[in-house]
């Protein structure tokens, strides 16, 4: 009996055949990982639901708010008062990003103004904290709740973090951003498209 | 032939003969597992988990065979088995009770490894396998509070899911992965489900099955921390302090258990939403993607991180800058590596940096996720001598009991609506919270200890 057969020597083609296979195998194990990480992310039918909406505005009355739902989320549409817009410019000073200069939630360039709207009589925000996704109560009016204080707003009941009628977050609350202004255009005078800006 | 050699008799011989395992298996983990006699009320807690999340997989199973994974049907498929199911009351309360009451055990037995020094040499595999539990337990609990499609389904998971849009860079489009949709739809209610169903059970099954093992392998810890196996007795080769869990442990188990039951059923039978902590008032109105409940907070046992989570404000990114500046110092100063000494200083420098480059929105969620994965840290913080509360200075059992006044706290004011006074509190209850682990490589080394017998305690009944 030689020892060749209880104790062969290594064959490294062998060994590199199997290494080689093992790489390949390997290589096909994490292919086909790939559909089943991708079957997570949203599907047409998700995608489609995502179109942009027209709402009407000819109902709404000075001070009013109605909600339309775009991508699942209520987008708001606070109609202002002449007293509702003076509030906004005297928060400029109380609120983290007066000119919508952070990029979190980018402000499409055509509402980067103080009201942060195309017209200031219309204010159209997706009602969605930027903090974790709650979506906030009001206009409540100045004076009405104790951590608004005497501003006229909104408040985010889960974390309380406060905004002004433009959306804007006050400062030293959660929410690391304002309200986001979705992207939209008008149609006619009475009619806002939700979701879509192109062309505007 | 190839038969094993069996001292069993019949059927048992027959199997025993084919397949020895088994009853091998069943003296090493049962009839011949050595435990110290001195366990106290303290270490009824795990048998008493396990028997819960038996419960949990078994009215599990019984909901499933009613419930409708589907936003459109989940909510009312929950009111039926509420109402007309026969029976179903009992199994989703069974179920939902259940689902507190392995939080309650598991806090417990959690308390149990800190008063006893559990965790520590040999035992350190042991608690990480018990941390990965505590972690998948949280995974599962969240992944069923969306599955009734209440309104605190709906908001806790849409606050929850939202907390990992918080990461720089990938975060948007990773929360929108794992939603599946621009909200939380029914495709995030039916990955949820297939998660809480199928694959953290499994997960959870096979760490509770690590766990055991890790701790058959090592031996139980008891009260005074003896290691029991360092004293023979030479004519058998067992632990002198040790005896069989079966009879002696399955009996004390049962009489645990039974007053556990009377607990548990007292809850279950008077009181099964226990007051809106068990199960929410607002997760009985039907989730409204359109309109937030007026106050929002997760379930009583998520609440203590919640609400460090809530603490993390940008006032608060200043305390949290001079904290970490005077923990890199001591640090810095206690090392005596230099490579030691570097990384702490790049590591102090570099969270200074990203507190004040990144939001404090994503300092709070990494402080919320830091604060449940700091116990596994425990082994290599605690430097104590001695292992048990009883043989360490008063002092340290009064810090132990504050910090669980703390976690009580913190709990507490997580469940509130934010106010100034919620806020204050919370900032402080997160600083002492992780001051306890963080100083606990000093605090845990200072005073007397007391000398450890060599045998555990023991008077008999």
């Amino acid at each position: 009996m030689s020892s060749s057969i209880a104790n062969p020597p290594v064959d490294d083609g062998r060994r590199l055949a199997i290494a080689a296979t093992c790489v390949a195998g390997g290589a096909g194990v994490i292919a086909a990982m790939v559909p089943l990480v991708d079957s997570f992310n949203p599907s047409e039918r998700a995608k489609a639901a995502g179109a942009p909406v027209e709402a009407d505005l000819s109902g709404l009355t000075p001070g009013d708010k109605m909600t339309v739902e775009w991508r699942g989320k209520p987008v708001w549409i606070l109609r202002r008062t002449p007293q509702m817009i003076a509030s906004v410019k005297s928060t400029a000073d109380r609120v983290a990003d007066p000119a919508s200069a952070r990029n979190a939630y980018p402000t499409p360039p055509y509402a980067k103004n103080e009201l942060r709207s195309i017209k200031p009589e219309y204010f159209i925000a997706v009602g969605i904290c930027s903090h974790l996704g709650c979506s906030p109560v009001g206009p409540l009016a100045g004076g009405s709740n104790a951590q608004l204080g005497a501003d006229p707003g909104f408040l985010c009941p889960c974390h309380g973090s406060t905004f002004d009628l433009a959306g804007r977050v006050f400062k030293n609350k959660p929410a690391p951003d304002n309200l986001e202004v979705p992207p939209h255009k008008y149609l006619s005078d009475a009619v806002v498209l939700i979701g879509d800006d192109a062309n505007a | 032939m190839g038969l094993h050699n069996t001292e069993y008799k019949g059927l048992l011989g027959w199997i025993d003969a084919r397949m020895p395992t088994m009853m091998a298996e069943y003296k090493r983990h049962v009839s011949e597992y050595y435990a110290p006699k001195n366990f106290n009320f303290w270490y009824i807690f795990g048998s008493l988990a396990l028997v819960v999340l038996v419960l949990q997989i078994v009215t599990g199973i019984f909901l499933t065979m009613h419930y409708k994974p589907d936003a459109a049907m989940a909510f009312a498929s929950v009111e039926y088995i509420m109402r007309e199911v026969p029976g179903g009351w009992f199994i989703r309360y069974l179920h939902s009770t259940g689902a507190s009451f392995f939080f309650i055990v598991v806090y417990l037995h959690m308390f149990r490894g800190l008063l006893y020094g559990s965790y520590r040499k040999p035992r350190e595999l042991i608690w990480i396998f018990g941390c990965l539990i505590f972690l998948c337990l949280m995974a599962e609990a969240f992944f069923g509070y969306l599955l009734p499609w209440g309104q605190m389904s709906y908001w806790g998971a849409q606050v929850i899911v939202n907390l990992f849009a918080a990461i720089p860079l990938i975060g948007p489009d990773l929360a929108l992965w794992i939603r599946g949709d621009y909200v939380i739809g029914d495709a995030t209610l039916n990955r949820f489900f297939a998660f809480h169903v199928i694959a953290i059970p499994l997960l959870l099954l096979g760490l509770a099955v690590a766990h055991i093992l890790a701790l058959h392998d090592v031996g139980s810890n008891n009260p005074d921390g003896v290691e029991i196996k360092d004293r023979l007795d030479p004519a058998t080769g067992k632990p002198l302090d040790g005896i069989p869990f079966h009879p002696y442990y399955t009996v004390h188990d049962i009489f645990g258990l039974s007053l556990f039951m009377i607990a548990f059923f007292a809850i279950l039978f008077f009181a099964p939403e226990l007051f809106g902590y068990f199960i929410e008032w607002n997760n009985f109105i039907p989730a409204d993607p359109l309109q937030t409940p007026t106050h929002i907070a997760p379930v009583w046992y998520f609440t203590p991180y919640y609400s460090i989570l809530r603490a993390t404000t940008t006032e608060f990114m200043l305390v949290l800058a001079v904290a970490t500046v005077l923990y890199g110092v001591l640090l810095f100063f206690a090392l005596r590596s230099g490579i030691g000494k570097a990384v702490v200083a790049v590591t102090t420098l570099v969270l200074l940096a990203g507190y004040f480059v990144l939001d404090p929105k994503f300092w709070g969620v990494v402080l919320m996720g830091a604060s449940t994965l700091i116990f596994f840290g425990l082994p290599w913080l605690d430097q104590a001598p001695v292992k048990s509360m009883r043989y360490r200075p008063g002092w340290h059992f009064v810090l132990l009991m504050a910090f669980a006044v703390v976690f009580i706290v913190l709990g507490y004011f997580g469940t509130q609506p934010p106010s100034p006074v919620n806020q204050y509190t919370s900032m402080v209850g997160t600083l002492l919270y992780f001051a306890f682990f963080l100083l606990m490589p000093w605090w845990s080394r200072m005073g007397g200890f007391g000398p450890v017998p060599d045998r555990v305690s023991f008077a008999a009944h």
